[in-house]
């Protein structure tokens, strides 16, 4: 089960991070803050290499004793928070770089914690 | 492949663990063959082919060649395959067909009966040939004879199973090529039954995993059955077929446990969840553990034992297969999914019990790795192993904190017994590490033991870790070790150490903007700061807390009062009280330097905005700042600054830019009129207008205004100014003082602030100048003062201006304000002479311009200059009279001479005018005034036309010529006004050149023969000139008469004038006359038509014309103007011709 859901941008900010046990909040951004780690060694040991854009997943970033930690989670899932990310960047009045602030984002990402596993 | 497992411990469980091969028939042979057999064997390389669509695979073949005996085969049911014998041999040496039939055959009999017995197929018979023996016997078969004696007897149709060796032991080629053709088939035997038994084996396997839903089903058993393929793969040297059995297993485990905690349990599954009793942690460092093989194989092995047993496997396999790094990836899965599993299962576990387990496997795995790899290869793959120093790190905090380590008094006996319990668990240590001093069970042990020793282990850790993560890039997960670390310090009160690791943690969570952990780490850096004494940092922490929306308010509140408690204000409301808060200003850019990270100095600055007592209330506060503004420019607002007590906050830079503008304003005065227009000769309201600026007025300050001789300022009792505010608020008012005298006007005004208007009205008066207007000395004219001719279309409504202008000194300036104000004449005045016979009238046509009625009074005409003899009897009647907007109003004078009159009348005339509306005027008004001249006013001649019908007719009739008679009469003797160039002197009389000309511009005349002609008149009274010419009337009916002009015919000589011949001129111009004198009565300029007509003709004909003068209209009197001659049609009978066509 997804508990905890974080789109980072790429100057490794947090533009939106939800988590569903929320007493566990903080412990979720220290851990999706230190997954980053792997995020940018995976990233840079692409390098140029990257050529093809398309593939976004980066397969499991940073196993921990209670949660593991996905740079995205695959496919169905993925494909939607990343069409429904697309959305949010659609919307004219986002300004790229801004926090999220999007109740259909919410919703979405939302239905994913509690619906799949 | 084989060498770098060189430094690998020896591992005796596959040195003894070849395929096993049996020996049968002669043993001395065997063994006088074996050296050669155990050393070429392995040394070609076999392709294997694979069941089940496998790769095929290139594989060196090794044997355990063992004595036959009957009780290696194995028995119907018994799986085992280590022990399986996968190939017979039979040796034999025998070339004496006599001993064959006497011993060898029997043996071999017997050998093959127990294969058949056990149903072994796998079976060869090896027949030496040995040269030397062959000679020393000569009764011998040929060597065939032998083998095919035995291929007949034992191999039916399998002929190759019987193989024949040449001379082993000979260094020959033949021997050698009968060592190979005879190595192949024993390699080729042997994968054939490996295929064909591991099959089978698999088949088994499958069979009874497939059973896996039934009752009785032992995963343990199950386990014990495909770890026996491994061990055949592992023997085979197939490490990777070998770590598929143990991941295939691992695996199905894998999904029984979640299956578990979806609710499917299975009933073997249970025993697993037996509480843990130990924890000793993995071992690695034996190829297998048989401890743990035989807790499975008894299906006694807890969860962690099965974990342990399982992963010690994989890690040898994957040793071997120089994957020391997957070793290290695994584990930590495998540590995460044992705790994972533990939980899911609900096995209970004494606290701390795991963190050992995994603390001690962690190490293991750790150390295991460094035993089979370089210090480089090491530190080139910290990455793989980082995690596992980490998690380490972590589980020796928490048992540390656990048992009472981390505190400044040390474990308390709880803390100690729990200790004891944590140790027993861990058991003896194994006897293959007792003697490595580092081991991982000598580590916990030590680390447990004190405060000292978890401290000095918890340090190395923790310290490594963090180099580890540092060294390769990780520095967010440094940090992240690091802020635990400074926990640990905090709890050993050691904030000194504590502060760096926070303090860089913060940096990297605020340089990347991690909201929550920047508040998390700012509280633990607060306490860690207090605990320092670091004021002044503590308060720059505790007040960016207080502001921190992450926090509670509880929290915020807590943090608001330290920062107030140090300020020394007792304050009980949740506000804070700001002594001062001040912004700084600065009118140019300073130097642009950075501030220095450490604390914000507070520019100096020329201006400061401040404000006192602020109290400022939770969330968003709003001050205001106010300030004097003394120097006009651009102030920018750089720094804020607030202070509490000594506490001072300072925001080192305002962003987005706050400036405001200073500037000086002049003070003004403006005046205008209150209405669209002034109008002259009323009182107008003017309205003035006077903007501060910068000066203050104050009481005593006046406008002095210089007074314009034909303007008054009306000074009424009630003016009153009103001032108002630089936002237009009416602010005030005040009475307005007014004096005047003969040359100056001064207005006291109010006193009023700078930067305000003072406003009031006046009423000013345009005193009627005596207009520049007056008739020319051309009576037609008419007079039009000031007025411009190419407005002549929109004259109508045009008014005559005036303009006045006003100097006013102001208070505030030493130069004086020059005002213009233009008003308007209401009136436009227009003046006629009007004859009848001698008698002379003048009347005047005053017409109103205005949009107002005026009442008018005591018009008055009076002749001014020498015209003193003449007398102006007024026709008017009414005293009062009123003229409306835009419309005229007409005056009628008579005039009356005794004497000679003079020959001009200088007239001036004037009006008494008020506004219709107002009902009392303060003051009295001037009188509009028109003056004008009138010319040559009196009648010289009197010209008298008549119509005589035809004789013998009663009237005139169309078509019939009728005789015109115009009589022209001089009705004075010699004037002034005679002395011109056309008067002659002859005969004691004078006479004048006249012309006339008979003109009919409706055309109800046709003049037959010649409508003009020159006359000599003569100068006396009564002298009278008639002449006669013939008309026809055109139409019937009462027609006018024809118009009979008279012109002054001056002669030729005059110097400036061309001059024309009277008859062609008159021919060929008549036409020209009567335009002339249309302009003429139009009012037109005074110039002679002649001049006008000389430009063109003078020049080519070049002769000296006379020149002709209209005679102004004062001095000729039509006596016959205005009367009709009756004319009746024509008797003729006209026929109308009507054609139709």
């Amino acid at each position: 089960m997804a508990v905890c859901i974080a789109v980072i941008a790429k100057e490794n900010y947090p533009l939106y991070i939800r988590s569903t046990p929320t007493e566990n909040e903080l412990k979720f951004h220290y851990m999706v803050h230190t997954s980053l780690d792997v995020v940018d060694e995976k990233i840079s040991a692409m390098g140029k290499a990257l050529v093809d854009q398309r593939e976004l997943y980066l397969g499991l970033l940073y196993p921990t004793e209670d949660y593991k930690v996905y740079p995205s989670v695959p496919s169905r899932m993925f494909r939607k928070l990343h069409n429904s990310y697309t959305d949010v960047m659609c919307n004219p009045f986002y300004n790229p770089g801004d926090r999220i602030q999007s109740r259909a984002f919410d919703n979405m990402v939302m239905s994913m914690m509690i619906q799949v596993c | 492949m084989a060498a770098p497992e060189e430094p690998l411990p020896p591992v005796i469980y596959t040195m003894e663990n070849k395929p096993i091969v049996t020996c049968a028939g002669d043993q001395n042979l065997f063994t006088s063959i074996y050296p050669t057999l155990s050393q070429q064997l392995p040394r070609e390389p076999m392709e294997w082919r694979r069941s089940y669509g496998r790769a095929p695979k290139m594989i060196h073949l090794e044997s355990n060649f063992v004595q036959f005996k009957e009780e290696l085969l194995p028995k119907e049911g018994n799986k085992a395959l280590l022990t399986f014998p996968f190939l017979h041999i039979y040796w034999t040496e025998c070339c004496d067909t006599e001993v064959y039939k006497a011993t060898v055959k029997d043996d071999l009999t017997k050998w093959q009966n127990v294969l058949k017995a056990h149903s072994s197929v796998d079976w060869l018979i090896v027949v030496v040939e040995n040269d030397a023996k062959k000679k020393n016997k000569t009764n011998i078969l040929p060597r065939t004879s032998i083998v095919d004696k035995i291929r007949n007897d034992f191999c039916n149709k399998q002929s190759d199973r019987c193989v024949v060796l040449s001379d082993p032991l000979k260094d020959s080629s033949r021997t050698q090529e009968s060592w190979n053709a005879f190595l192949t088939k024993l390699r080729t035997l042997l994968l054939m039954s490996f295929t064909k038994n591991l099959g089978k084996f698999e088949d088994d396997m499958r069979t009874l995993r497939e059973k896996r839903t039934e009752p009785g089903w032992s995963f343990c058993e199950y386990f014990m059955v495909q770890e026996e393929l491994a061990f055949v793969f592992e023997m085979l040297q197939q490490f990777e077929d070998a770590l598929v059995q143990y991941d295939e297993l691992d695996a199905l485990f894998s999904q029984y446990v979640v299956n578990f905690g979806a609710g499917d349990g299975a009933n073997w599954l249970t025993f697993f969840c037996q509480p843990v009793k130990s924890w000793s942690g993995l071992i690695l460092r034996k190829p297998i553990d048989m401890e743990k093989r035989e807790l499975i194989q008894r299906q006694e092995a807890t969860l962690l034992d099965l974990r342990s047993y399982l992963f010690s496997r994989q890690c040898t396999l994957l040793l071997f297969l120089q994957r020391p790094w997957e070793v290290a990836q695994r584990a930590l899965e495998l540590l995460h999914s044992c705790v994972q599993e533990l939980k899911l299962l609900e096995v209970s576990v004494p606290p701390g019990a795991l963190d050992c387990w995994v603390f001690l496997s962690c190490l293991e795995v750790l150390q295991r790795i460094e035993g089979c790899c370089d210090r480089a290869q090491i530190d080139s793959n910290i990455a793989h192993t980082v995690g596992l120093w980490s998690y380490a790190t972590e589980k020796l905090k928490s048992l540390g904190y656990l048992c009472g380590l981390v505190s400044e008094k040390g474990p308390n006996s709880e803390d100690l017994n729990r200790t004891v319990d944590l140790l027993a668990g861990l058991g003896a240590e194994r006897p293959e590490t007792a003697n490595t001093a580092q081991s991982p069970y000598k580590k916990l042990k030590e680390a447990l033991s004190s405060v000292e020793a978890f401290e000095k282990h918890y340090l190395d850790l923790s310290h490594a870790t963090i180099e580890m993560y540092t060294s390769i890039g990780r520095i967010r997960s440094a940090k992240f070790v690091g802020k635990d670390l400074a926990e640990f310090y905090m709890r050993k009160k050691s904030p000194q150490k504590a502060e760096i690791y926070l303090q860089g943690a913060l940096k990297t969570y605020l340089a990347e903007g991690w909201a929550l952990p920047i508040t998390h780490t700012r509280k633990q850096l607060a306490e860690c700061q207090k605990h320092l004494g670091q004021t002044e940092n503590y308060l720059q922490t505790s007040s960016l807390l207080a502001s921190d929306y992450h926090l509670t308010e509880e929290q915020r509140k807590y943090f608001c009062q330290e920062v107030l408690s140090f300020a020394h204000q007792q304050s009980d409301s949740p506000g804070i009280i700001c002594r001062n808060v001040h912004m700084l200003l600065r009118r140019q850019e300073s130097s642009s330097s950075l501030e220095t990270p450490s604390g914000v100095a507070l520019e100096d600055g020329a201006h400061m905005l401040r404000c006192s007592n602020v109290t400022l209330e939770p969330g968003a506060n709003k001050i205001t700042f106010r300030t004097q503004a003394k120097e006009p420019g651009t102030y920018t607002l750089r720094q804020l600054s607030a202070s509490v007590g000594p506490v001072r906050f300072v925001l080192p830079h305002i962003y987005p830019l706050v400036q405001y503008d200073v500037y000086s304003q002049e003070p003004q005065l403006h005046v205008e009129p209150l209405a669209n227009s002034l109008l002259a000769g009323i009182p107008q309201k003017v309205k003035f207008t006077v903007t501060t600026g910068h000066y203050t007025v104050r009481n005593g300050d006046s406008l002095q205004l210089s007074n314009a001789e034909a303007m008054l300022i009306l000074c009424q009792a009630e003016n009153r100014a009103v001032i108002y505010s630089n936002t237009r608020e009416k602010s005030s008012d005040a009475a307005l003082r007014v004096q005047s005298s003969d040359k100056v006007t001064s207005i006291s005004l109010p006193a009023a602030p700078a930067y305000h208007v003072i406003e009031f009205e006046l009423d000013v008066l345009s005193l009627p100048s005596a207009p520049a207007a007056g008739g020319e000395s051309d009576l037609r004219g008419t007079p039009e003062p000031h007025r411009k001719h190419k407005d002549r279309q929109t004259a109508g409504h045009c008014m005559v201006t005036t303009d006045h202008k006003v100097s006013i000194d102001c208070p505030w300036s030493i130069y004086s304000t020059v005002i213009a104000l233009t008003f308007s004449v209401p009136f436009r005045t227009t003046h006629s002479l009007l004859s009848t016979g001698t008698r002379k009238y003048v009347q005047l046509c005053v017409q109103n311009l205005s949009e107002l009625d005026f009442q008018l009074s005591d018009s008055n005409l009076v002749a001014t200059g020498d015209s003193t003899d003449l007398q102006l009897i007024p026709l008017n009647t009414e005293s009062q009279q009123c003229i409306c907007s835009k419309q005229p109003v007409f005056f009628v004078w008579e005039l009356r001479w005794t004497r000679e009159p003079p020959p001009a009348l200088h007239g001036q005339f004037s009006i008494g005018f008020s506004p219709a509306s107002e009902e009392q005027l303060s003051v009295s008004l001037k009188p509009y005034t028109y003056e004008f001249q009138v010319e040559n006013y009196f009648t010289l001649y009197n010209v008298k036309a008549e119509i005589f019908p035809p004789s013998g007719m009663q009237h005139c009739r169309t078509g019939l010529l009728c005789s015109l008679e115009v009589s022209i009469t001089r009705l004075s003797d010699l004037l002034e006004v005679d002395k011109d160039e056309a008067l002659m002197e002859s005969d004691q009389c004078f006479l004048t050149k006249l012309m006339y000309e008979v003109v009919d511009n409706s055309s109800n005349w046709a003049v037959c023969g010649k409508s003009c002609g020159a006359i000599s008149m003569p100068v006396a009274a009564r002298a009278t000139h008639r002449v006669r010419m013939d008309v026809m009337p055109l139409f019937a009916g009462h027609l006018p008469l024809p118009d009979v002009r008279l012109f002054k015919y001056l002669p030729h000589h005059s110097a400036h004038s061309s001059q024309l011949d009277a008859d062609s001129w008159i021919e060929n111009d008549s036409l020209s006359v009567d335009r002339h004198g249309d302009e003429q009565s139009d009012g037109g300029s005074g110039r002679s038509r002649g001049s006008v007509h000389s430009a063109s003709s003078a020049e080519h004909k070049g002769l000296p014309m006379p020149r002709l003068q209209a005679l102004p209209t004062g001095q000729v009197f039509n006596s016959s103007a205005g009367m009709q001659v009756l004319v009746l049609p024509s008797q003729d009978n006209h026929v109308l011709e009507v054609s139709v066509t």
